[in-house]
Parts: C-alpha cells; sequence; structure tokens
C-alpha cells in the first residue's frame, strides 16, 4: 500500500486546488448562502467538474470514466474541501457513480452514467432515516406493486436530495435491503436549512411506485458508504488543512503587547499539535482510499479510522481556528466560522466519531 | 526487490535462533559493550549472526562493517524481523545516535576505530549531555574541557547519563570557550568511561530501576583526537544528534506493538469481561478504540514519512513529530493498560500480581520519561512550532 501520491495522483491533486482556488473560493459558496440560492451549488462550476473528468473516477473505462479510483476523488474532494465548495462530488460523483457503476444492470448504467458524467444529472442517497448515521437501521419499505415497487417511508438528511434527478433508496423488501432507484420529483422533498448552509432533504414516500427495472444490486452499498466516509474524510482533511493554515497565517499578522500573538507559547503549543493531527490524518485518508482501491483486507477498518480522525481534526482545526482568531472569528464577515461549522455537519455524516470507533473495534475484534 | 525480501526472509529463517523470535522482555534487551551480560547464549550468537551481515545496523557503509542497504532494503528487513517476530539484535546509542553522527561529522580514522565496535555490540556509549543546571535549556552546561597541548582536560558533572555504569565510553557536550556565547563554545568530545576520573552513579528512579546515572567527569585527560568536528562548533553536531534520537525514541510505541507484546484489547477483554468478542464495558472498550486509532494513524505516518524519504523528497524537520507523537502515545498506551486493569495494575511487587502486571507498572512509570528524555514533549512543540510553522519567537 503506497502512502504517497504517484505522479498521476499529484497532477489531479495540483490542477484541482488550482481550479477551486480560482473558480469557487469561499466568496461563492458564501453567495450561494446569501442568494439563497434554490439549487445550493453552481450548475456551471458542476458542467466544468464534469468536463475534467472527476465525474468519472468511479466509473469503469467501459461505461466511460476513467476509473481513476478513491485515490483521485479523494484529491479532488480535499480540493474542494479547502475552499468549502458545495458541489453534487459527493452525492453525484461518488455516491450515485458508485452505486450505479458497481450495483446498477447494463441498462441501467447505459440509462444513467452518461448523463452523470456529463453533469446533466445528479443523484442522492436516500439512506438514514433517525438522527444518527445508521445503515442498518431502514423501516422505509419497498413492497411489489405488479411488475414494480411501492415505497413508504422516510428519509432524514439527504445530500442533495431537494435537487436529485434520481433518489437512491434504501429500502426494505421481502429478500433484505434493497435499493432503487426513484425519481426525484415522485417524492415529497422538504429542504433542510443546515448550520453549513449546504444542502440536505428530508423526504418522504407516500405510496411512491416505481418500474419494475428500478432495483440496484444491494451489495453495492457496503462498498459505496466505505467509499463516501474516505471522500468525506478528504474533503475535512482539505477544510481541517485550510482552517490550519489560515489560523497560522493570523498568529503570524495579529499583534497585540506590541507582539505578534504567535510568539506566544501558549497559542504555539496548540498550533503545532493542531499540524500533528492535519499530518496524522492525512495518512489515514490515504491509506483508507489507496487500500479500498485495492480492495485490501484491512480496508473497511483503514476506512473508520480515516474518518475518525478527519471528525476530530476538523473538530480541533475548526474550534481552534475561531478561538485563535479571537474576536473577528465570531462575525459572519469573516470567513473562518465556516469552517467550524461545516466540521460539525461533515462529521455526523456517513458516521460520527462514535460510530466509527464501534467500527473499528468490532473489525479489529474487540 | 521481491528476490531481496525473500533472500533476506530465508537468511532470518535459517539464522535467527527460535528462543529469539519471541516476546523480548526488558532485562532481554541487548546493548552490547564490554560489561554486557546474557540471559541466554542464543541472545550473543543471534547478535553476532546479524552483527556479521552488519545486519544491526542495515544502511551504513560497508567499509565500517555496516549492512549497506538502501532504505527500501532496510525497511523490508525490517517488515520481515516483525514478521517472523525476530527480536532487535542489538540497541544502544551507539547505533541510533553516535554512528550516524561519526558518519557525518567524524574524521576517517575516528570512523575506523568507533563505528566497526558499535555495528557488533563490543562497545556500548552513552550520552553526556545534561547536567543539573542545564536541562531543556541545554546550552547552558559548564562541564569544562580545557585544550592543553595533546588533550584535553576536563571536569563536570553530567546527569541521566542513562547506562552510564554499563557503558565503555561516553560522547560528551563540553564547554571549551566559556566567553564565546552559549552556543558557540560548546565542543562535541569522546570520552573513555575507563578512566578512574569519570564516576558514574546510578540513581534510584520512581519506578525502583537505575537506568539513569550522575556521571562525574573530574581532571580526566582525552586526547585532542577525541573531538568530533572543529572546537567549538559542538552545537551543530549535537542538534543533529537530538534529531537521530528524536527518532529513535519516537519509533518505541511502534516497537511496542509489535506482535509478542500483550495487545491491549485482550487485556481489556480480560479484566472488565467478554461479551461476545466485545470488551464487555462499552466506555473503556472506546477508550481502547480512541487510543488504537490514534497508535494506528501514527504508524501510518511513520510510514508515509519513510516513503516520502524514499522517494528523494526533503524530509523536513518531522523528527520532533516523530518524538512528541511517539512517547505520548506510548504513555498513554500504559495508562489504559493501567486503567483496564484496575487495581490488579497496581501492584509494586509479590506473588499476587502476575509478572505482566508487575512489569506493566514499572513499565508505565519508566514511561513518563519518554516524553522528558531527548527533549520534552514541550520542546518538541516549540520546534515544531519555530521550524516548521516559522511562527516567530
Amino acid at each position: 500500500m503506497a502512502l504517497i501520491l504517484n505522479e498521476e495522483a499529484q497532477m489531479v491533486r495540483d490542477t484541482a486546488l488550482d481550479f477551486f482556488r480560482e473558480r469557487s473560493p469561499i466568496t461563492a459558496f458564501r453567495k450561494l448562502r446569501d442568494d439563497n440560492d434554490p439549487d445550493g451549488f453552481s450548475r456551471d462550476l458542476w458542467h466544468q467538474i464534469a468536463d475534467l473528468g472527476w465525474t468519472g473516477f468511479l466509473v469503469a473505462e467501459d461505461d466511460g470514466g476513467s476509473a481513476f479510483g478513491m485515490i483521485g476523488l479523494a484529491q479532488v474532494m480535499e480540493a474542494a474541501g479547502r475552499t468549502l465548495a458545495a458541489t453534487p462530488l459527493l452525492s453525484t460523483a461518488l455516491l450515485g457513480a458508485s452505486l450505479i457503476s458497481l450495483g446498477g444492470t447494463d441498462d441501467q448504467k447505459a440509462e444513467y452514467l452518461p448523463l452523470l458524467l456529463a453533469g446533466e444529472h445528479i443523484t442522492a442517497l436516500a439512506l438514514d432515516e433517525g438522527t444518527r448515521h445508521a445503515p442498518t437501521q431502514i423501516a422505509t419499505t419497498a413492497e411489489r406493486d405488479g411488475a414494480g415497487y411501492r415505497l413508504n417511508g422516510s428519509k432524514t438528511f439527504v445530500l442533495d436530495g431537494h435537487i436529485a434527478d434520481t433518489l437512491i433508496v434504501a429500502a426494505k423488501t421481502a429478500d433484505g435491503t434493497g435499493l432503487f432507484l426513484v425519481p426525484g420529483e415522485a417524492a415529497s422533498r422538504t429542504r433542510l436549512s443546515m448550520v453549513d448552509s449546504r444542502n440536505a432533504a428530508l423526504i418522504r414516500f407516500d405510496n411512491v411506485s416505481i418500474g419494475p427495472d428500478t432495483m440496484l444490486n444491494g451489495a453495492a452499498l457496503d462498498q459505496t458508504l466505505d467509499r463516501a466516509r474516505v471522500g468525506l474524510a478528504a474533503e475535512m482533511l482539505g477544510s481541517a488543512g485550510e482552517a490550519f493554515d489560515r489560523t497560522v497565517q493570523y498568529l503570524k499578522e495579529r499583534k497585540q503587547f506590541g507582539v505578534a500573538i504567535g510568539s506566544f507559547q501558549a497559542l504555539k503549543h496548540r498550533a503545532a499539535q493542531m499540524f500533528c493531527e492535519v499530518e496524522i490524518t492525512r495518512s489515514a485518508v490515504i491509506a483508507a482510499a489507496s487500500a479500498l482501491d485495492q480492495n485490501s483486507n484491512d480496508a473497511a477498518a483503514l476506512v473508520a479510522l480515516a474518518k475518525a480522525k478527519a471528525n476530530e481534526t476538523l473538530y480541533l482545526c475548526g474550534n481552534e481556528g475561531v478561538q485563535m482568531h479571537g474576536g473577528i472569528g465570531m462575525t459572519d464577515e469573516h470567513e473562518i466560522g465556516f469552517f467550524m461549522k461545516r466540521s460539525r455537519v461533515a462529521q455526523a455524516s456517513f458516521g460520527d466519531t462514535r460510530f466509527c470507533r464501534d467500527r473499528y473495534a468490532t473489525l479489529m475484534g474487540y | 526487490m521481491p528476490s531481496f525480501r525473500a533472500a533476506t526472509r530465508t537468511w532470518l529463517e535459517e539464522n535467527c535462533p527460535s528462543s529469539m523470535r519471541t516476546f523480548m522482555p526488558e532485562n532481554e534487551q541487548v546493548a552490547g559493550g564490554k560489561r554486557a551480560r546474557y540471559v541466554r547464549p542464543e541472545q550473543k550468537q543471534w547478535l553476532d549472526r546479524m552483527a556479521a551481515k552488519g545486519w544491526t545496523a542495515p544502511t551504513w557503509p560497508t567499509q565500517y562493517g555496516g549492512g549497506g542497504l538502501s532504505g527500501e532494503e532496510a525497511l523490508i528487513l525490517e517488515e520481515e524481523m516483525q514478521d517472523l517476530g525476530c527480536r532487535i539484535p542489538l540497541r544502544g546509542m551507539g547505533l541510533t545516535m553516535l554512528g550516524p553522527v561519526l558518519l557525518e561529522y567524524g574524521t576517517e580514522e575516528q570512523r575506523q576505530t568507533h563505528i566497526p565496535p558499535i555495528v557488533r555490540g563490543e562497545i556500548r556509549w552513552c550520552q553526556g549531555y545534561s547536567e543539573p543546571e542545564a536541562g531543556s535549556d541545554l546550552a547552558s552546561l559548564r562541564t569544562r574541557a580545557v585544550l592543553q597541548g595533546d588533550h584535553f582536560l576536563v571536569n563536570g558533572h553530567k546527569i541521566w547519563t542513562s547506562n552510564a555504569h554499563h557503558s565503555d565510553w561516553i560522547f560528551c557536550l563540553v564547554r571549551t570557550d566559556p566567553t564565546a556565547k552559549k552556543h558557540e563554545g560548546i565542543s562535541f568530545l569522546l570520552i573513555d568511561i575507563d578512566d578512574p576520573g569519570v564516576r558514574p552513579r546510578p540513581i534510584r528512579l520512581i519506578s525502583g530501576a537505575s537506568v539513569f546515572c550522575e556521571t562525574f567527569i573530574e581532571n580526566v585527560q582525552v586526547p585532542a583526537g577525541n573531538l568530533v568536528g572543529p572546537l567549538n562548533k559542538g552545537w551543530t553536531i549535537a542538534k543533529r544528534l537530538l534529531e537521530h534520537e528524536r527518532k529513535g525514541i519516537g519509533g518505541i510505541s511502534a516497537r511496542n506493538a509489535a506482535r509478542f507484546e500483550v495487545p491491549l484489547e485482550a487485556v481489556a477483554k480480560q479484566f472488565a469481561g467478554d461479551d461476545n468478542g466485545k470488551i464487555a464495558d462499552p466506555i473503556l472498550r472506546d477508550r481502547v478504540a480512541a487510543y488504537s486509532m490514534d497508535a494506528h494513524a501514527f504508524q501510518l505516518t511513520r510510514r508515509r514519512a519513510a516513503e516520502e524519504a524514499e522517494s528523494g523528497a526533503a524530509p523536513g524537520p518531522l523528527s520532533a513529530m516523530f518524538k512528541l507523537q511517539g512517547t505520548e502515545l506510548n504513555k498513554r498506551r500504559y495508562e489504559m493498560l493501567l486503567e483496564a486493569e484496575g487495581f490488579q495494575g497496581l501492584g509494586w511487587e509479590g506473588d499476587s500480581f502476575t509478572s505482566d502486571q508487575l512489569r506493566f507498572t514499572r513499565e508505565w512509570l519508566r514511561s513518563k520519561a519518554n516524553s522528558i528524555e531527548g527533549g520534552t514533549s514541550e520542546v518538541q512543540l516549540n520546534i515544531i512550532a519555530k521550524r516548521v510553522l516559522g511562527l516567530p519567537d
């Protein structure tokens, strides 16, 4: 397992860092929020992302993708995390592309993947039903209805749920949990306003009828969720690194008592501690992404590790960022507060630290 | 590399005695030297076999007895040794600290004289850095060395000289110019402990053991040829050696996780109960997982740094980070062990406790020194803040 990036991944990383810095700085995110943008992301930016091929990293070459894998997608998501870019990378390029590629029939792939790759089709995974990520606790049902199915139930905190063209819904069937492709407009959707100003929705299915060829292979879910955890961990690593860099910069610039506040040992030591946490998290994220791409036996444990470390590190860098910026860090005008707000929602998504520790311990046999 | 890996594995399988493929208790660690005592003959046999290949110092040049391996080969050797459970045949400050510094700063004669005996475990070295009045502020040291013709006359008092009473030589920081600024009047000197003017006295520690000494140096004549590097330029060498020391100490936790160590989760199950394979106490289970995950992520980071170094990227001053994280994790590991064991983890001696339990108690106390020796954790944080983050003084 390589823990350093090869030349190709390095190139993706450099391109992505430049791309988001130029095309989607934090001011773009702020504008989406202030305009109360109905989509919550820029369709123009999303097309540019599709043109760069980043929507196809988890799609096989035969299906029009590049199969570059999680190592590549993690670089893009980390770069997006640096500028808090609000895009459907996680909902569509990761979750949608992965579920349809791994679990779709040839017909389903042919129907959805070309649109998805072109940036013309947004997907959302409707999975969790309670207040925490709990992928095995599904009460939503999919009953046989003639040749098709009838869905009943409700889903919470569905990322990009209110704008998805297609919802991928986890529901109980007579044979266990299944995944169903459901047109977005078929469900009743309520956009949630979250503290991080990113997209989430409550979704209800009241006797929603869907056609016969709408079921994906449910076996795709576990691997895809692990990919989502690593992708999100990479995004969080980017946000943590950016919050940290900005804070260190501020420690060098801000003067009190006639000196830069970064000369105070009480702040130096905490900054040094953050540096270590960011570096350690980076190792865990790269290890998990590369283990997933290689289908290593220890991939699931490494994923739990990466998400847990990303949770802790973004929490730390977000909190310390605000504290070390002092009063200015409390203002909406300053950008540092965005990182702390994003931190909490990202932490709760696809496994909080408690979830990840439980999973890691279980996988390690204790 | 597959052929090197296969050949290495075969050689290890053929040459490592089976008793050297078991968990190594503290008292069976081999540090060599003239005063070395071996609990079992296989320890010496294993040392001699590894030393003959230069694999006690795998990456050192072969002309000084080293293994001449590339970084990648050395990593493979380490991995194969870990995989087979081979004990580390030789440890000590000669290997981890003085050797690398002599290779970089020593004269050809100094290398020829001192490095081969280090590789073979014939000479044991200790470190004469700290003094009673020079701890974290190491550069304020006062041990005096006056050049008198062909020798230095040395007088002073060193402290925390680990295992000085078992060592043959001591590498010392001495003040050779008391009028210069404190960092600019220091020299790096090699001193033979056999000189009757060098007197190590063991200090009893909170763990009950005496690994540290204070060492008195009184009117000792040291040949001028034992000066390493230029006169009054010892601080540069001192700092470089500390980088090597930190790297070595930072590796402690990784080694402790090696396969013969009692796993923390097994201890937790034993004392808190086993609920269908889970640690029955959910709070303890969460804490064990939190620790184990941090240790795992740290190991991945050490590995990533090794790969970066191998790929030719500049390593950067990361040694401070490894020292800091490695020692703090090692301390946490022992805290977790004690926590898991309850009262049973707090025995001092006697038959009511198993040997492992007593060992953990002592090692817990010993581990407290990890974040003090070789530069305290606070000093490491200062170094990261200054050299890595560029924060102002």
